[in-house]
């Protein structure tokens, strides 16, 4: 009997702030929702304005991401998808499961993007990390295979920067990769399943460069006072990552979901970006870039197009494990 | 039908019902090109990884029965600790002593010798030895303190020595209890994925695993994650098999349970047992201390997050304990016979691939539920699946030696139900349990399989936690939590262990 008036009690207590305080869904990567990185910023500057909670909720990486949506499908409570990259949009867009965003294209990338589906919200070069005391660091890939340096990578299989790698090569040298992939075979000491595991390995000094990003010697410099890290320029380009979110067709809350959308663009969340997900702002915030963010700027980007990316990973993917294999 | 039969049941159940959600929702069950390669390179470094630290367990389990020496106790305890290790943790522990810049190599290249590289199939097999060779060394050390003191008195008496108490005493002895023990770290191995792959140095050493992964997350072909699960379950099944049918009773009899050692013989047999107790130390402890040392001081220093989450695991983990030891014991005592259902039960739920597992969970949670609110309770769920064949393979020898020994005895008494189970059977396997429950609390602890998908607001868990430390470059803030991790394992491993050696004492 105590029970059931205690329960009545709480539900009578919990009905009216259910009914009044609308609920947006947010799916987004592990790395994003910790104390340190975006997710606590941009939750209280959102649901200072927007009477609603906004509940984040982690998924892995950004392929478990799709793979999460695909399979709870039509039925999810998943409103908006926030970490999918261009390597990924092409079979999100597959699915049918994303809606218009109908905002206007972000202006800060250095490429001019723009998907109905899909709005991007930060974005990065693909870059090798090596130490200052390196002495010359490579320039290119050609460098880097023609030297013994020791590379960790990460697996195109589960991890994101290991996909955007062999994008990478394959837009700097399309039917030559997979030479360049024989040649580099034996400078990768190993492959990782995630991103963090290689750049723990190169921070424990197993390797001599790991692929990671331009802006991670910002990372180091800005979040620990250490300057001793440097990435290396390649002359053919950098591969460009664009970290995109999208709203589920099958939200029940379109209206709030349209409002975050517009919110990720804005200076609130575009100005934490740089300093908690180690990225670039998709719209260059008012106050700038932090310090950092412009030591290591490539001349040129590249960039395949999420169809253009979709239709030429299975190849590549092969490419890759027979030069590795070997 | 008995309970063992009728848990033997619900345990293929919760195996093959998962799975069958997921070939259901893929388009039937196929195989990727490379896949058979997988299951090639998967299934030989169990077996070596297996073999190997089977076969090292051997002399120090044996060196550990026969002499006594000052911290044996504490030896004892302690190698529970490596098979704790998250798989991340432990290689980079490895690395402190086998990488390029480790003990190993600046000790080479002091001695002007080429650096060794840890990298490829001996790093895979290293890690796995590393992890799987204590708990080894613990499963056949149960054995060789099970042996009778009167058989041990008896041996003595008739003037023994020591190749004749390998023969009459050790090797039935080992004949029962090694099969299970390498049976249970070849699956261990089977399923194995981070270590496997940071250390394999490519994808040659791609396991069966990193294919369900890439298969789940990056491509969602259920149907491929399906049958590549279902390799696992097979060959661990035959496996489960070929071990009952290998495993032979000791026929060693009844003793008064008090514990007595062998008799430590001198000479250059000493010598051995020093250098393998010695070398198995050194092995164990020194990555440890390594990758320890360097986290601990970060640990003050953790978000406050850190703690909830913590909490959420210990919750977890003790939940997980207490099921899977309450079930796995249920199924030792019903398998006393060698049920062969019960036994291919006992062992698959560590062959399945956690992934799949969770997603076929998922799958089937769906309709009824909005998964969130059911993560914590279907973690603990999985957890005491996974944790059932660990346990019971340390408790099923003990068990069957208490049915030859007592089971008559009991009978006669009409010693039966809880009258039994409070007078005969948790008594006489006290320590078994208390060991089997801390390394199952410990495995849930660290478990980083379901929580992954299922998790929502404010539901992680401590590893899930790391992951998204590591994710956000705070890598030392993630050892930090790991050592926590680390520590709290320990601790509860060691309160389980503890409790069930004072229990039998």
């Amino acid at each position: 009997m105590t029970i059931r008036l205690l329960a009545a009690g709480l539900v009578t207590i919990a009905t009216p702030a259910l009914a009044d305080t609308p609920v947006l869904t947010v799916l987004t990567y592990d790395s994003f929702l910790s104390e340190w990185g975006p997710g606590p910023a941009v939750e209280a500057a959102f649901e200072a304005e927007c009477a609603c909670d906004l509940r984040l909720v982690g998924g892995g990486d950004g392929a478990a991401l799709l793979a999460r949506v695909q399979l709870e499908g039509a039925g999810t409570d998943v409103d908006v998808v926030l970490g999918l990259d261009t390597s990924l949009t092409a079979a999100a867009t597959a699915t049918g499961l994303f809606a218009p965003h109908g905002l206007a294209d972000a202006t800060g990338l250095p490429i001019t993007y723009a998907d109905p589906l899909f709005l991007p919200y930060d974005w990065g070069w693909f870059a090798f990390v090596h130490d200052r005391k390196l002495e010359n660091p490579p320039t290119s890939f050609t460098e880097l295979a023609e030297s013994d340096l020791r590379v960790v990578i990460q697996d195109p299989r589960s991890s994101t920067p290991g996909l955007g790698l062999l994008l990478w090569v394959k837009a700097a040298y399309g039917d030559r990769s997979a030479e360049v992939w024989e040649a580099l075979a034996d400078n990768i000491v190993t492959v990782t399943p995630g991103w963090s595991e290689a750049y723990g390995l190169f921070l424990a000094g197993e390797a001599d460069l790991v692929l990671s990003y331009t802006t991670s010697p910002a990372y180091h410099l800005i979040a620990e006072g250490d300057d001793t890290k440097a990435a290396a320029l390649f002359d053919e380009g950098h591969y460009l990552q664009i970290e995109v979110a999208g709203k589920l067709a099958s939200s029940d809350q379109p209206e709030l979901a349209d409002r975050f959308l517009a919110f990720l663009l804005s200076d609130a969340v575009q100005s934490v970006i740089p300093e908690t997900n180690w990225m670039y702002p998709a719209e260059l915030p008012s106050a700038g870039l932090p310090r950092g963010f412009d030591q290591f700027r490539p001349a040129s980007s590249l960039y395949l197009s999420p169809d253009a990316a979709a239709s030429v990973r299975d190849a590549a993917l092969a490419e890759w494990q027979a030069a590795l294999t070997r | 039908m008995t309970l063992a039969r009728s848990l033997a049941v619900l345990l293929l159940a919760a195996v093959l019902v998962p799975l069958a959600a997921v070939a259901w929702r893929g388009s039937g069950l196929a195989f990727g090109p490379s896949d058979w390669a997988a299951v090639r390179f998967t299934i030989l470094q169990a077996v070596v990884s297996a073999a190997l630290a089977t076969g090292l367990a051997i002399p120090v389990a044996r060196a550990i029965a026969r002499r006594s020496f000052p911290g044996r106790g504490l030896l004892i305890t302690l190698l529970g600790a490596p098979f704790l290790l998250p798989a991340v943790v432990a290689v980079l522990g490895l690395l402190a002593v086998f990488g390029r810049s480790g003990i190993v190599n600046q000790t080479l290249q002091a001695s002007g010798l080429p650096p060794v590289s840890i990298f490829g199939m001996q790093g895979v097999i290293l890690v796995h030895v590393f992890l799987n060779l204590p708990l080894a060394i613990r499963m056949i050390l149960h054995g060789w303190l099970a042996i009778p003191q009167e058989r041990v008195r008896l041996a003595q008496s008739l003037g023994f020595r020591p190749a004749d108490i390998a023969r009459h005493l050790e090797r039935p002895m080992l004949r029962e209890v090694l099969p299970g023990v390498a049976l249970i770290i070849a699956v261990l191995c089977l399923t194995s994925f981070a270590a496997a792959l940071m250390l394999g140095g490519g994808p040659a050493a791609t396991t069966v695993e990193l294919a369900i992964y890439q298969a789940v997350r990056f491509d969602f072909d259920l149907g491929r994650a399906a049958a590549l699960a279902l390799v696992q379950v097979v060959v661990t099944g035959v496996a489960a098999i070929l071990v009952l049918t290998v495993a032979q009773p000791s026929g060693l009899g009844l003793g008064l349970g008090q514990e007595v050692r062998l008799p430590g013989p001198p000479g250059w047999r000493r010598v051995v047992d020093i250098g393998a107790i010695g070398l198995a130390v050194g092995f164990l402890a020194v990555p440890m201390l390594a990758v320890v040392l360097r986290g601990l001081p970060g640990v003050p220093t953790l978000p406050v997050e850190v703690l909830a989450a913590a909490g959420r695991s210990v919750a977890v983990a003790i939940a997980s304990a207490g099921l899977a030891t309450a079930v796995a014991l249920t199924l030792a005592l019903g398998a006393v016979r060698g049920n062969p259902m019960v036994e291919i039960a006992a062992t698959l739920p560590l062959a399945t691939s956690g992934l799949v597992l969770g997603t076929g969970l998922f799958l089937l949670v769906q309709p009824l539920v909005t998964p969130m609110t059911v993560a914590l309770p279907v973690t603990v769920l999985v957890n005491t699946l996974l944790s059932v064949p660990l346990l019971y393979r340390i408790l099923v020898p003990e068990a069957r030696a208490l049915a030859a020994d007592y089971g008559r005895l009991a009978d006669s008494l009409a010693l039966a139900g809880w009258a039994r189970l409070r007078w005969l059977v948790l008594p006489r396997l006290a320590r078994p349990l208390g060991f089997g429950a801390g390394i199952a609390a410990a495995l849930a602890m660290g478990d980083l399989g379901v929580i992954t998908l299922f998790a929502g607001d404010g539901q992680a868990t401590l590893p899930l936690l790391i992951q998204r430390l590591a994710g956000a470059y705070r890598l030392e803030g993630a050892l930090a939590a790991s050592v926590l991790l680390v520590l709290l394992s320990f601790a509860l491993y060691w309160v389980c262990e503890a409790g069930g050696r004072r229990a039998a004492a």
